[in-house]
């Protein structure tokens, strides 16, 4: 379903002669090296990641089989000017969802001011009314940000989806980098790519940063778990190693006294941030799902009397909300006052009538999606429906507008990918980590890149054949020759 | 009136607990037309309670114990004075606006009965607030009330299907209906004194809703007795369900089973009667 006239992020656009000269070198480097070889990296490398145990669902999806996400050679490159200004959108972007967080937390301005409509935040599942009142060390929320963009030409890129829970995948990152410095270092002599092993370690500082008794590297932090059975769990365990903080769960921890404790063989000692691995719904049964196993009893009161810091904060699921994503413009605007530096997916909101009149005039090149639907249903790509289909969807949309937004079919970019029948472009995504603390927005050179590795797909869900790549990021000093 | 209030909750634990945390919600504060004159809760064990306000303004305590755990004795003791507004509350804390009351919870969302019930009431004419007394005797009309709380906690779909429950069941019913019908509605949690001295002592607390009226601002709706509170209730907390209003919740650590003992007993008092 892609078009072939997409970007190429190492070959440049199509018919292109010029191509990206600054990239020569990894083409030349694709081409000299015999694919049998690099099929043998691959395969070393994947050998490599399920021996450490990754084999985690990247999304939340529920991945029941033990297996890895496929890993593919052929690194993405982005030059320090492009990222240079992606940073820049980052940090405008997740300064902007901090702001907004503590805003309707407190004093609800932005609700007050009319630039989004009051009941889709305050009637929203994902707004956490008996937090209301929260004020968090330095009034940060989402401590750690994954964004998702697209790009679609050499300096279009898009924002996704903005994951302000607790996103996953980092760990992907760094494993996907030491695999490529072990079986490609000829690439790290050619290109000087930025080191993203300080990842670890800028975590911990903002970790750090947020302590509410302050102490700084004394301060203790821990990282919550829901167990071992959880998906994520490697992942959760190498954080904390790297980290040297404690890996815990839930019956580790007890709240005394508005605090929370960790117990250990010298006695209790009082933990001053949580990195929590655990949703909201499931941290406290006192306050959230009674049922919950995994919580613990009073964290809540703990947070809410500013003697802990959770990271990210419970609630902040209100700012990734697809209700709430068509606003970000807005919302951007409103707490940064200039314009959003990185865009949104176009996105109509078909409970506007001259949004509803075009999306119903194009159904056939849109994406209908249902604003409170997840996992694909509820979802019409319109370049590839039937005529039922559409003709289902324009009924629904009538009926029930308000439930609707609709997107372009975006050309997604594509990188060099390692196929059966040798290399071939594959569309590709991107999720860079934002660390929010006391001291500001720290963004490690680098993220996680999903790509498609089925032909013309733009699905890059390890579920559907999505597969990951290392993501270099230059220095932006000379090239060498 | 001039109400005494004694609530008396104990908990027995077949096993000793390494732990109990409690977070209790059972101060209720001063507003228009209800001034709490005194308020304590006791604890009969070392205990440490911490008082805090949490996101809906309610005031809540909590509790936490080191065990072993073998039993908890709580008492709220209190003495308020309360007017009779006909069910509107003007001054009470809440620092949410009403459009946080529009949203359905797992325990209130709408179902097939609810639907009809509302679909029974769509001929009944009139403004919103005749409407919704119209809802409440309807609520009121669908079984007796029981005097003893439900012993689980039951969405409204599985209270209609039963077709019985308490003063709890009873105002979900309600708040489901009134978002469902598009007013803003909330739980709340209280007491009721009654005049017939052999309903003085209760098992349980009285649970009710309030709904934002147009015009009107918040209103108290009792569907278990057909009426909007007067000066016979007294409101303590309020949420989206019972859940975020529930007098305690409560988690322990340590084996075997809970008997829980509750004790209500609302009463003039004395010095009304010397007035």
């Amino acid at each position: 379903m892609a078009g072939a006239d997409a970007f190429d992020e190492i070959r440049g656009k199509p018919g292109d002669p010029v191509g990206r000269p600054e990239f020569a070198q990894l083409l030349d480097w694709m081409e000299t090296t015999p694919p049998a070889e690099l099929d043998r990296r691959q395969k070393a490398a994947e050998a490599a990641f399920r021996q450490l145990g990754i084999t985690f669902a990247v999304y939340g999806e529920e991945e029941s089989a033990e297996r890895i996400i496929p890993f593919d050679i052929v690194p993405r490159i982005f030059t320090a000017r492009e990222w240079a200004s992606l940073s820049e959108g980052l940090v405008q972007r997740v300064e902007a969802i901090n702001a907004f967080l503590a805003d309707i937390y407190g004093p609800r301005r932005i609700l007050a001011d009319g630039v989004l409509p009051e009941e889709l935040v305050l009637a929203n599942p994902q707004f956490r009314p008996v937090l209301a009142g929260a004020k968090p060390p330095h009034g940060v929320f989402a401590h750690i940000c994954g964004i998702d963009l697209v790009r679609t030409g050499p300096d279009e890129f898009w924002v996704l989806e903005d994951n302000a829970r607790t996103p996953s995948g980092v760990s992907y990152m760094l494993e996907n980098r030491e695999a490529m410095l072990r079986l490609c270092p000829e690439l790290f002599e050619q290109f000087d790519v930025a080191p993203i092993d300080s990842y670890p370690d800028a975590l911990l500082e903002t970790l750090q940063s947020v302590s509410p008794r302050g102490r700084g590297a004394d301060a203790t932090c821990v990282l919550l778990t829901p167990g071992h059975f959880n998906s994520a769990f490697y992942e959760h365990s190498f954080l904390a190693d790297s980290m040297g903080i404690e890996l815990v769960e839930a019956a580790d921890l007890e709240v005394d006294d508005d605090k929370v404790w960790m117990r250990t063989i010298e006695g209790r000692v009082q933990v001053d941030v949580i990195y929590r691995r655990i949703d909201d719904d499931y941290l406290d049964p006192l306050v959230f799902r009674p049922d919950s196993l995994l919580g613990v009893p009073g964290i809540v009161a703990a947070y809410m009397a500013g003697n802990v810091a959770l990271v990210n904060a419970p609630g902040t699921g209100i700012a990734d909300d697809k209700a709430i994503y068509s606003y970000m413009p807005e919302i951007v605007k409103y707490y940064s006052g200039g314009d959003a530096k990185l865009p949104n997916v176009e996105t109509y909101r078909c409970r506007e009538p001259q949004a509803l009149r075009y999306t119903l005039d194009n159904l056939d090149k849109l994406v209908v999606k249902l604003v409170d639907g997840s996992g694909g249903y509820g979802m019409l790509v319109g370049p590839t429906a039937t005529r039922a289909q559409i003709e289902e969807f324009r009924a629904a949309l009538i009926a029930e507008p308000h439930r609707y937004i609709a997107q372009p079919t975006l050309a997604l970019s594509t990188v060099p990918t390692l196929t059966e029948k040798g290399i071939a472009p594959r569309h590709v995504d991107f999720r860079p980590f934002v660390l929010s603390g006391g001291k500001g927005v720290t963004i490690t050179p680098g993220g996680l890149t999903r790509v498609a590795l089925r032909e013309g797909s733009l699905v890059v869900n390890s579920s559907q054949g999505g597969g990951t790549k290392d993501s270099l990021i230059l220095t932006g000093q000379e090239e060498r020759a | 009136m001039r109400l005494l209030i004694q609530h008396e909750t104990e908990y027995h634990y077949t096993e000793p607990q390494a732990r109990v945390v409690q977070l209790l919600r059972m101060t209720p504060s001063s507003h228009i037309g209800q001034n709490i004159v005194d308020w304590r809760i006791d604890v009969d064990c070392d205990a440490r309670l911490k008082q805090s306000t949490d996101g809906f303004g309610n005031i809540v305590s909590m509790l936490y114990l080191a065990g072993p755990v073998e039993r908890i004795g709580l008492r709220v003791t209190g003495e308020v004075l309360t007017e009779d507004r006909a069910g509107a509350v003007s001054g009470a804390i809440d620092p949410l606006p009403p459009a946080v009351y529009r949203r359905a919870t797992e325990l209130t969302g709408p179902c097939e009965a609810l639907l009809d019930l509302l679909r029974d009431h769509e001929g009944a004419k009139g403004d919103a607030l005749s409407r919704i007394h119209g809802l409440n005797s309807a609520v009121c009309r669908l079984f007796p009330c029981k005097e003893h709380r439900s012993t689980d906690v039951r969405s409204v779909g599985e209270v209609l299907e039963a077709r019985s429950g308490c003063s709890m069941d009873m105002a979900h019913v309600l708040i489901a209906a009134a978002r469902a019908d598009g007013f803003p509605a909330r739980f709340v949690t209280g007491y009721i004194y009654r005049e017939d001295p052999d309903c003085g002592h209760r098992e349980a607390p009285h649970f009710w809703a309030e709904i934002d009226v147009p015009e009107y601002g918040w209103i108290g709706f009792d569907p278990a007795n057909d009426m909007c509170p007067n000066d016979h209730y007294v409101r303590v907390a309020q949420g989206l369900d019972f859940r975020d209003a529930a007098p305690i919740s409560g988690a322990r650590v340590g084996g075997g089973h809970e008997v829980l003992a509750i004790g209500v007993d609302v009463s003039l008092s004395q010095e009304q009667y010397q007035a």
